[in-house]
C-alpha cells in the first residue's frame, strides 16, 4: 500500500513550511509564461489560485458553471474567517489555532497541513484587507473580531453575516485584475465533465459549454480542482442547489483517491424545512450562538408560544450538558444534541424537528441596537423566509448538511494521487479532520488558493518546462471526449418519466436517514441496498426533454445526480468501514455511556483513501496513518 | 392555492418569445417562488415538455444568479429581497402571475428567463479592483479605517450583481451597480490610490457595453434587493468629475 506518499517535510512542526519554501524548486518568469494551468471553480480557493498564479506569470484558464465567477458558493459563507492575529491579547497564537483545529477535527487531520493553514491565516487577513474587503472595525479604526464555536479565544474576522460574500468579491476582484492583464482567461458557464490523462499525468479537461451544448477540449500542464464540497448529496443542504461533486468524482474515476468521504458536517443552526418542494435549507450563521441561547421546553410536546414559557420550564440543554463551552460547543456536538432532544420528544413546531435559538437575554443585556449591528442581516433573512421577527421571539433552528471534510486525497503539496492534478479548498480532504471548526473554511480555502498552491505547484511545473504546449488533438483527448458524449447520450436516451431532481430527492432522503448525523451498521447496509434500487430506477426511468446541443438544465442536473449515486455508495462504504465515532461521524455502536463519541485511536487513526477499481468493482482502501507528534490525542471534551 | 402563471418562453436569443399559460394547483404558501417553478418544471418534464429555464443557485439571496420580472417588478412585488427569497405567502388563491426575463439591451435573453449579464463582468474587469499582488499586503492593522467609513463601504459592497437595477431603469442604466463598487473603494484608504483611473475605466466600459445614462427616477434604488442607496450614484459623479 505504498501509494500514499504525503511528502510532509522534515523538521519541527513550526519550521516545516518555512523549510519547504526554502528548498522547493522554482520556475523562472520566462518559463512560467509558457506553462498553462487549468483551474476549475471560482470560489475562494479557485479564484484566489487563478489570480495568484496569474500574478506569477503563468497562463491560467479558469472555469465555472455559473454565469459569472462572482456567484461561486463561497459567497454564501456568513460568520467569518479565522486568523491567529491575537489582536485581542487573549492568548491566541498559530499553535493555539492549529491545536483548536486538530482537536475540533477529533484528531483525524494531518498535523503538518493544519499547522500550515494556521500559519498562513494572518497573511490571508492582510491580503483581504489590502484588497478592500470591508471587515468589521472598532472605533479606533482597527479590525474587530468575534468568537466562534469550539474555541475560547476571539479570532474570527467578519463582515456582518456576509463574510463569505465580501471575501469572494475580494478574490473576484483580484481575478478580474488578472483577466484584464491577460494572464487569466475566464470560461464561464462551462462544466468540467472529465479529466484527460496523458502518460499518467493530468493534461486537460473535457468541458461542456452550458449555453450551446458544445463539448470542448482544453489542455494544460497542470489541472487544479477547486470545486467545493458534496453536501448536496443530501438534496436538502445549506449548499447552492447546483453545487456538485462531478468534477471531483470524474477525477476520482481517473485515478485520484477519495479520502474520508463519510466525514460530513451537519450544521446545527439552519432554518427547518417548511414544505415538500423545499430546494434547500438556509443556514443561520453559527456566530448567532455567541448571543443566542439554545433551548427546548422541559415538558414534552409543549405547544405554548416560546415567549410564554417561563424561565424555570426551559431546558438550556447545551449550557446544562457542556458548561465550559455552553452554546459555543463545536457544530457536531450541537447538532447531535439538538437531534437527541427532538428524538426524545422535546422538539418544537409542527414537525417537532426544531429547537429555539433565543436572543431575549442578549437584547436585554446589550440592547437591540448592538444585536442588530452584529446580526441584522441574519435576522432580516430569517424573517424573509419564515415571517418571524427574532427580535421579538426565538428563531427556530434544526441541523442540516453543510460542509464536507472529506474530499480528494492530497499530499502536503495539495497534489492528488494523479501527477499534475491538484485539489484545493473544500474539494480536498486535508485540514479539517472529522469535523471543521467554524470560520476555518474561509481561512483554509483562501490560504490554499493564495499562499499554498502557488508555492507548491512550482515544484511540479519545474519539471515540465520542456513540455511544449499540449495539443488537444492527441488520442487521449479524443477518447475521453468520446466517453463524455456517450454518457450524455445514454442519459438523454433513457426517455422515462421523471426528472433528475425527483431521484436526487429520494437519494438525499436515504443519505439523511441512514448516513446523516447518526449512523449504525444495520442502517448503512440498508442504505446500500436502497441506493442501488433508486440508482437502477434512475437509469430506467429518467426523462430529459430536449437534446444535448442546447442549453439544457435537466441534462446538467441528471449528470450530477448520476455521479452522486456512485459517490453515495462510497460514502456509505466509508462510514461502514470506520468502526468508531469521531467528529461528525457518529456510529451508534461506538459511544460513551453518556452518549458522546467514542474514538478508537488504536485502529482508526488513519485517513481512509479510496481507490476506484473499475465499474461495479469494490473500491480499494489505502490507509494513511496519522502521527501526532505535537499534540496529545485526548478525548475531545467540551464539558 | 390555485394559480395561473403567464411565463415568457423564448427558445433562444434569436427566437421570438411569447407568454405561455400554466395552471398550478396545490401551491403551498410556505413554498418559495422558485420552488413553485421547480414544481412546475417537474410537471412539465413528466409531460415530456421543455421545462422553463431560469438562472438560480444559492437560493438564499446572496449569489445574485436569479432574477426575473414578476408582476411588473424585478424580483417580484416584495421590497428588498431576491426572487429566490420571495415566499408564496405573498400571493393569494386565484392569482394570475406574470413572469418575464430582465428586459434591457445590454442583457440579451439567452433562453426563457435567462439573460446574458456578462456586461457586468466586463465593467468589473475594467477597473473593479485594488492592484495588490498576493504577498505584498501590509499588516492589516497598519492602515486604520474609520468605523463609519468602513461600515459605509460595506453597505455599498453588498451588491450581488443581479441586474435588477438595470432591469428597473427605463434607460437600462447600470449606474447603481457601478457606483456601488466605486463607492466601496472610494471610501477606503486602500482604494483611494487608484480612484481616478478606476472610475474613468469603469464608466468608459459601462458606456461601451451599452448601458444608458442615469434616468434620475430612482427606480433602481426602489427595486434593489440589497437596498443599495442612490447616494452611491451621487458619489460616482463626484468621483468621476474629480478624475479629470
Amino acid at each position: 500500500m505504498g501509494k500514499l506518499i504525503s511528502k510532509i517535510p522534515d523538521g519541527p512542526l513550526a519550521m516545516k513550511w518555512t523549510n519547504y519554501k526554502a528548498s522547493v524548486k522554482l520556475v523562472s518568469p520566462a518559463n512560467k509564461k509558457k506553462l498553462e494551468i487549468i483551474v476549475i471553480g471560482t470560489g475562494l480557493s479557485g479564484a484566489a489560485a487563478s489570480s495568484a498564479l496569474g500574478e506569477l506569470g503563468y497562463s491560467v484558464k479558469t472555469f465555472c458553471y455559473q454565469d459569472s465567477p462572482r456567484r461561486a458558493h463561497s459567497v454564501a459563507a456568513q460568520g467569518g474567517i479565522n486568523a491567529a492575529k491575537n489582536y485581542q491579547n487573549d492568548g491566541d497564537s498559530t499553535y493555539r489555532l492549529f491545536y483548536d483545529m486538530i482537536k475540533g477535527g477529533d484528531f483525524r487531520a494531518r498535523e503538518a497541513n493544519v499547522y500550515r493553514a494556521a500559519e498562513v491565516s494572518n497573511q490571508v487577513i492582510d491580503h483581504y484587507t489590502a484588497l478592500g474587503v470591508p471587515f468589521a472595525r472598532d472605533y479606533g479604526g482597527t479590525l474587530d473580531t468575534r468568537s466562534f464555536g469550539g474555541v475560547q479565544v476571539s479570532r474570527t474576522f467578519y463582515s456582518k453575516g456576509q463574510t463569505g460574500q465580501q471575501c469572494l468579491l475580494g478574490v473576484y476582484s483580484s481575478l478580474n485584475r488578472q483577466i484584464k492583464k491577460g494572464n487569466v482567461k475566464m470560461y464561464s458557464r462551462r462544466e468540467m465533465l472529465d479529466l484527460v490523462l496523458i502518460e499518467g499525468k493530468a493534461r486537460g479537461i473535457i468541458a461542456r459549454n452550458l449555453l450551446t451544448g458544445a463539448i470542448e477540449r482544453h489542455a494544460a500542464h497542470a489541472v487544479v480542482l477547486a470545486t467545493g464540497g458534496y453536501g448536496t448529496i443530501y438534496f436538502l443542504s445549506t449548499l447552492a442547489v447546483n453545487s456538485n461533486a462531478s468534477a471531483a468524482w470524474k477525477a476520482h474515476k481517473r485515478g485520484a483517491f477519495f479520502a474520508n468521504p463519510s466525514f460530513i458536517q451537519i450544521h446545527p443552526t439552519c432554518v427547518p424545512q417548511l414544505n415538500e418542494f423545499q430546494a434547500k435549507l438556509t443556514l443561520m450563521s453559527e456566530s448567532l450562538r455567541n448571543d443566542g441561547r439554545v433551548w427546548v421546553p422541559k415538558t414534552k410536546g409543549d405547544t405554548r408560544p416560546a415567549n410564554t414559557i417561563p424561565e424555570e420550564e426551559r431546558d438550556y440543554y447545551l449550557e446544562r450538558k457542556y458548561p465550559a463551552f455552553g452554546n459555543l460547543v463545536p457544530r457536531d456536538v450541537a447538532s447531535r444534541a439538538a437531534k437527541e432532544r427532538c428524538d426524545a420528544g422535546y422538539g418544537i413546531g409542527e414537525t417537532g424537528l426544531a429547537v429555539n435559538l433565543d436572543f431575549r437575554d442578549s437584547i436585554k443585556k446589550q440592547g437591540k441596537e448592538v444585536i442588530e449591528n452584529k446580526y441584522g442581516n441574519l435576522f432580516d433573512m430569517y424573517k424573509t423566509i419564515t415571517g418571524i421577527d427574532s427580535y421579538e421571539e426565538p428563531m427556530r433552528i434544526y441541523p442540516a448538511g453543510h460542509y464536507t471534510m472529506g474530499g480528494l486525497w492530497v499530499d502536503y503539496e495539495l497534489m492528488t494521487t494523479i501527477p499534475g492534478l491538484y485539489a484545493i479548498g473544500e474539494s480536498n480532504f486535508s485540514d479539517h479532520g472529522a469535523n471543521r471548526l467554524g470560520a476555518a473554511s474561509l481561512m483554509q480555502t483562501s490560504g490554499d488558493g493564495y499562499f499554498i498552491l502557488p508555492n507548491t505547484i512550482n515544484n511540479y511545473l519545474a519539471e515540465e518546462i520542456r513540455v511544449p504546449k499540449i495539443s488537444t488533438d492527441k488520442p487521449e483527448f479524443i477518447e475521453t471526449e468520446k466517453a463524455v458524449i456517450e454518457r450524455i447520450n445514454k442519459l438523454i436516451s433513457i426517455k422515462g418519466k421523471h426528472n433528475a431532481s425527483s431521484f436526487h430527492k429520494r437519494l438525499g432522503k436515504i443519505m439523511w436517514d441512514y448516513c446523516g448525523m447518526v449512523r449504525n451498521e444495520e442502517g448503512l447496509k440498508k442504505a446500500l441496498t436502497l441506493i442501488k434500487e433508486v440508482k437502477d430506477e434512475f437509469w430506467r426511468d429518467l426523462n430529459i426533454p430536449g437534446d444535448s446541443s442546447d442549453l439544457n438544465q435537466e441534462l446538467e442536473k441528471a449528470g450530477r445526480v448520476s455521479d452522486y449515486f456512485e459517490l453515495a455508495e462510497l460514502l456509505v462504504t466509508d462510514a461502514l468501514n470506520r468502526n468508531e465515532s469521531c467528529g461528525a461521524h457518529f456510529r451508534e455502536e461506538y459511544q460513551t455511556p453518556d452518549g458522546e463519541a467514542l474514538r478508537n485511536d488504536e485502529e482508526f487513526a488513519f485517513v481512509a483513501a479510496w481507490e476506484y477499481a473499475g465499474e461495479s468493482k469494490p473500491h480499494i482502501l489505502h490507509k494513511e496513518e496519522l502521527n501526532f507528534e505535537n499534540v496529545e490525542m485526548k478525548v475531545r471534551s467540551y464539558k | 392555492m390555485k394559480l395561473t402563471l403567464k411565463i415568457w418562453r423564448q427558445k433562444n436569443a434569436k427566437a421570438k418569445g411569447n407568454f405561455e399559460t400554466y395552471k398550478m394547483d396545490n401551491v403551498s404558501p410556505r413554498m418559495a417562488f422558485l420552488e413553485m417553478l421547480d414544481a412546475l418544471n417537474k410537471m412539465l418534464v413528466e409531460e415530456d415538455k421543455d421545462p422553463v429555464a431560469f438562472d438560480h443557485d444559492c437560493r438564499e439571496g446572496i449569489c445574485g444568479s436569479c432574477g426575473m420580472y414578476i408582476n411588473g417588478h424585478p424580483h417580484g412585488p416584495v421590497p428588498a429581497i431576491t426572487t429566490c427569497s420571495l415566499s408564496m405567502r405573498y400571493f393569494k388563491d386565484g392569482d394570475t402571475i406574470w413572469v418575464e426575463p430582465w428586459r434591457a439591451k445590454p442583457f440579451p435573453v439567452i433562453k426563457d428567463l435567462i439573460v446574458d449579464r456578462s456586461a457586468f463582468d466586463k465593467i468589473q474587469i475594467a477597473g473593479g479592483f485594488i492592484s495588490v499582488n498576493t504577498g505584498a499586503a501590509p499588516e492589516a492593522n497598519s492602515i486604520l479605517v474609520q468605523k463609519k467609513k468602513s461600515d459605509d463601504a460595506f453597505d455599498s459592497a453588498i451588491c450581488i450583481g443581479c441586474g435588477a437595477c438595470v432591469a428597473a431603469c427605463k434607460n437600462a442604466s447600470a449606474m447603481l451597480f457601478v457606483s456601488a463598487k466605486i463607492s466601496q473603494f472610494a471610501l477606503l484608504p486602500q482604494g483611494r490610490i487608484e480612484a481616478k483611473d478606476r472610475v474613468r475605466a469603469m464608466v468608459e466600459k459601462m458606456d461601451e457595453v451599452g448601458f444608458g445614462n442615469c434616468s434620475n427616477t430612482g427606480a433602481c434604488e426602489a427595486e434593489c434587493p440589497k437596498e443599495i442607496k442612490l447616494v452611491n450614484i451621487a458619489r460616482l459623479f463626484r468621483e468621476y468629475y474629480k478624475a479629470f
